[in-house]
């Protein structure tokens, strides 16, 4: 039954080529349009961190003695004397202390100009907490972080850089006037969005591009970095003007994140007692002045509350369905063109013995072969809207291809467009009475 | 041209009637609404920056300790001095449409209670504002004794120049001129006003605010160092930035270029408005394609009345009606359903500017949108239908006496 309505579909399609091109092309750039956009909006609004991503949760209090009321917002960092209370307590299963910034970088026994670098400065525990695939080597030990040693991780860009991506493990790097030793080198490594770093979405207007950028070129101990750079340090944002700019250890700034690795509710529960205890014991020192603004979200509550999907990208994906639906409307009357042409012989099937219910179905299975061809077109013009996408000046235009799931999305998206857009012509036909058309013949 | 004929016959095919109907009303609404945003990014890619965009160019370093400042900005200066052409090199924190610095929330008192909003404070040292051409509306300019040395950001007692949208903002109706404002310890006195003067990355704080910058005199020196404004002819600027590089690496061997950094402002101007000019470029993309598949939707409709229609077609024809006549039939047909999809498309078309208002700060569309977006499909209704109408006008009266 199936073949031979895969047959008769196929017949009535050659029949009227204009037509049946019309419908096709309509459907294709709708698609296309489409699973451009939301390729693109996949891409940007994923998981970065599938099966660990809700054990992880980011902490906040706030600090800023000029929020009297505690009404707002807490802000999107720590201060110093915050973020090393909380991270030195150890109340989470895993706990990093991050913080980035730029210096000059050298490597002395390469013969390359210095170049600026950027510098990820955090604790041990941020590897294994956030999965962090390593090539050669691994990350520090708790006890480097103490001893504030002089090493470093490295990106694989950097490695193929500096070292043409041999094992460089134990080779030496200057960053700015130290010297630090390699013990790891990452493999590639493009979390999307770099979450670890994303703070400040709600001031960014919704031009939120570069939270999709890529990660540090060398990561070095917290400590290890705040030493090594001092002075060159950026806040993200003060109560206070701090005495010393770029040192912002002793500041009126927030400008350290913690994250925090929880297992299960108890755990995170305690947690969020824990901080609330800590701001009120600091409103008791007289350190803060509000107690009850305190935050702990994880990490998809994080990006959400930054609405790291930049504004632009969602706007195109709104537009790209609306465009989609005109075509959908385009193809629901071409269809009914279709099918109501064919009322002759339709009347003559019924006449013969076919059911409503086998017309429906003879007519849906149509729409269905639009579809498939619609979507092959759709295809091949998402693969060139995504070719557009790369060729565009944003952070995340490098990760824009089609995957699997995407690649099979485009086709059941195009037959279902195609099956509701011939869901109504498929009634119509059906309720085409025989008699009267026997009677026109 | 008799209309009621044309209503009769058009509620046989309501089904078919109300699509077309609908998806004009849809193109309608959308066509409005994306000719309206690219209006919207075009604006702000005109943002006048009230600097001499096409003659200045920076030239930025970096790789250096803030206390080799003094000694990087006399060796650069006079490096980049050397080169041909250059008509003078001064030192500033940032410009227009370049790289974000010195953004601060100030306050209208010094207690720090009435908040003035985030403004970006341009730091420049002597010879700068003459060299960016800002053009000075009231006031004066910073004197020689106002270029004080620096131990932070800014001065502690600051006189500045600001932008009349900023003064607009902070005063409105008044003069600004001898008006204070504070940032914590920072106190800055206003002494002149310009007439135009963006933040470095206009709207990124939104619209309202794109304007709010003032300038600050003050002393190149540790706290202001590593960007250099270069002034020359137009047409020399390209070969000059070419050559600084080797200018730089032979004054001052240890800092690093920051070759992202150093463009002319120009260059400057058409890399931040890329995302702009990108997302108009897709707008527009996307109305043309809309308005195809929506004129081919028309073309396939059409067509299918013509055929289902050449009977009665033959028999007015054998009656007595001009091929004129079955011309003007079609075309006030699809006039008329073209018509029936604006108005349902107008109100679409403010429901979505509604939506979109909601979600992306967009002021409300201009009435003057909608005549003209139902212009714009009116006309491309008529080009649609005028094949097929001809088709419709070239069937023989002779139809009319065959039977099928």
């Amino acid at each position: 039954m199936f073949g031979y309505y895969l047959d008769l579909a196929l017949r009535s399609l050659k029949r009227n080529k204009a037509l049946t091109a019309l419908m096709v092309l309509a459907i294709a750039v709708g698609i296309g349009a489409c699973m451009t956009t939301l390729t693109v909006m996949h891409l940007l609004s994923g998981d970065p961190l599938p099966g660990r991503s809700q054990r992880i949760f980011y902490a906040q209090v706030d600090p800023d003695i000029t929020d009297k009321e505690g009404q707002r917002e807490p802000p999107d960092m720590l201060d110093y004397h915050s973020a090393t209370d909380l991270w030195s307590a150890r109340r989470a299963d895993r706990q990093a202390l991050v913080v980035d910034s730029r210096l000059k970088l050298h490597a002395p026994d390469v013969n390359l100009p210095p170049l600026m670098a950027t510098m990820l400065s955090t604790t041990t525990d941020f590897f294994p907490m956030f999965d962090v695939p390593f090539q050669y080597g691994g990350g520090w030990s708790a006890d480097d972080d103490a001893r504030h040693a002089r090493v470093a991780v490295i990106s694989a860009d950097l490695n193929l850089r500096l070292f043409g991506g041999a094992d460089s493990v134990g080779r030496t790097l200057r960053l700015r006037e130290s010297d630090v030793r390699i013990v790891g080198v990452l493999k590639p490594w493009r979390p999307s969005p770099l979450f670890y770093a994303v703070a400040g979405g709600r001031f960014s207007n919704g031009d939120t591009a570069d939270f999709y950028g890529k990660a540090e070129d060398v990561m070095t101990p917290f400590f290890t970095g705040l030493e090594i750079n001092d002075g060159n340090f950026q806040q993200f944002n003060c109560w206070g003007i701090p005495s010393t700019p770029g040192h912002l250890q002793n500041a009126p700034c927030n400008w350290i994140r913690l994250w925090v690795e929880l297992g299960d509710g108890g755990k995170v529960a305690g947690y969020r007692r824990f901080l609330a205890d800590y701001a009120a014991q600091q409103k008791a020192l007289g350190r803060f002045t509000v107690a009850g603004n305190t935050r702990l979200r994880s990490l998809m509550q994080w990006l959400d509350f930054n609405g790291v999907v930049p504004s632009d990208v969602r706007l195109q994906t709104w537009l790209a369905f609306a465009f989609l639906a005109i075509c959908l409307f385009n193809t629901v009357g071409l269809l009914l063109a279709k099918f109501l042409r064919r009322s002759g012989e339709i009347g003559v099937r019924r006449a013969l013995g076919a059911s409503r219910l086998a017309i429906f179905a003879q007519c849906l299975m149509e729409a269905g072969m639009v579809g498939l061809l619609g979507g092959i077109g759709g295809w091949l013009l998402t693969l060139a809207g995504l070719w557009l996408v790369r060729r565009q000046p944003a952070a995340y235009a490098d990760m824009a291809y089609l995957d699997t799931t995407m690649f099979l999305a485009t086709f059941a998206l195009a037959v279902a467009v195609s099956v509701l857009a011939g869901l109504l012509p498929a009634v119509r036909a059906s309720r085409i009475a025989p008699g009267l058309q026997l009677k026109a013949l | 041209m008799q209309i009621k004929p044309i209503l009769v016959a058009l509620r046989k095919h309501r089904l078919a009637t109300a699509l077309i109907a609908l998806e004009i009303a849809l193109a309608c609404a959308v066509l409005c609404n994306a000719c309206f945003l690219i209006a919207g990014r075009l604006a702000n890619m005109h943002i006048v920056s009230g600097v001499d965009e096409p003659s200045l160019a920076l030239v930025a370093v970096t790789g250096y300790d803030d206390a080799q400042g003094p000694d990087v900005n006399a060796r650069v200066v006079a490096g980049l001095r050397g080169i041909a052409g250059v008509q003078s090199v001064d030192v500033v924190s940032t410009v227009p449409f370049g790289s974000q610095a010195g953004a601060v929330g100030i306050t209208k008192d010094q207690a720090g209670q009435s908040f003035g909003g985030v403004i970006d404070v341009y730091v420049g040292g002597p010879g700068s504002v003459q060299a960016l051409g800002l053009k000075l509306i009231a006031g004066a300019w910073p004197q020689a004794a106002d270029y004080q040395p620096l131990d932070s950001w800014f001065p502690t007692e600051a006189r500045t120049v600001v932008s009349k949208a900023l003064a607009e903002h902070l005063w409105p109706g008044e003069s600004p001129l001898g008006k204070e404002f504070w940032c914590d310890k920072f106190h800055f006195r206003v002494i002149g006003m310009v007439d135009h003067l963006p933040i470095a990355q206009p709207g990124s704080r939104g619209v309202a605010s794109a304007e709010w910058a003032a300038f600050v005199p003050a002393m190149p020196g540790r706290f202001l160092n590593g960007t250099y404004l270069l002034r020359a002819d137009p047409r020399e600027l390209p070969r000059i930035l070419r050559d600084a590089p080797a200018a730089v690496a032979k004054a001052a061997p240890d800092v690093v270029y920051d070759h992202a950094g150093s463009k002319t402002v120009s260059d400057f101007r058409r890399d931040y408005f890329e995302r702009d000019r990108a997302m108009a470029g897709l707008l527009a993309g996307v109305i043309v394609a809309l308005l195809l598949v929506t004129a081919l939707g028309i073309v396939g409709l059409a067509s299918f009345w013509v055929q289902q229609r050449r009977k009665q077609i033959g028999i007015r024809r054998a009656i007595g009606a001009t091929r004129h006549d079955i011309l003007r039939y079609f075309q006030t047909e699809n006039f008329l359903i073209v018509s029936g999809g604006i108005v349902v498309g107008m109100a679409m078309a403010f429901a979505l500017n509604l939506v979109l208002m909601k979600f992306y700060e967009l002021p409300r569309l201009p009435l003057y949108y909608l005549p003209v977006g139902a212009l714009a499909l009116w006309v491309l209704g008529q080009l649609a239908v005028l094949a097929p109408a001809r088709r419709a006008a070239a069937v023989p009266p002779v139809v009319a006496t065959r039977s099928v």
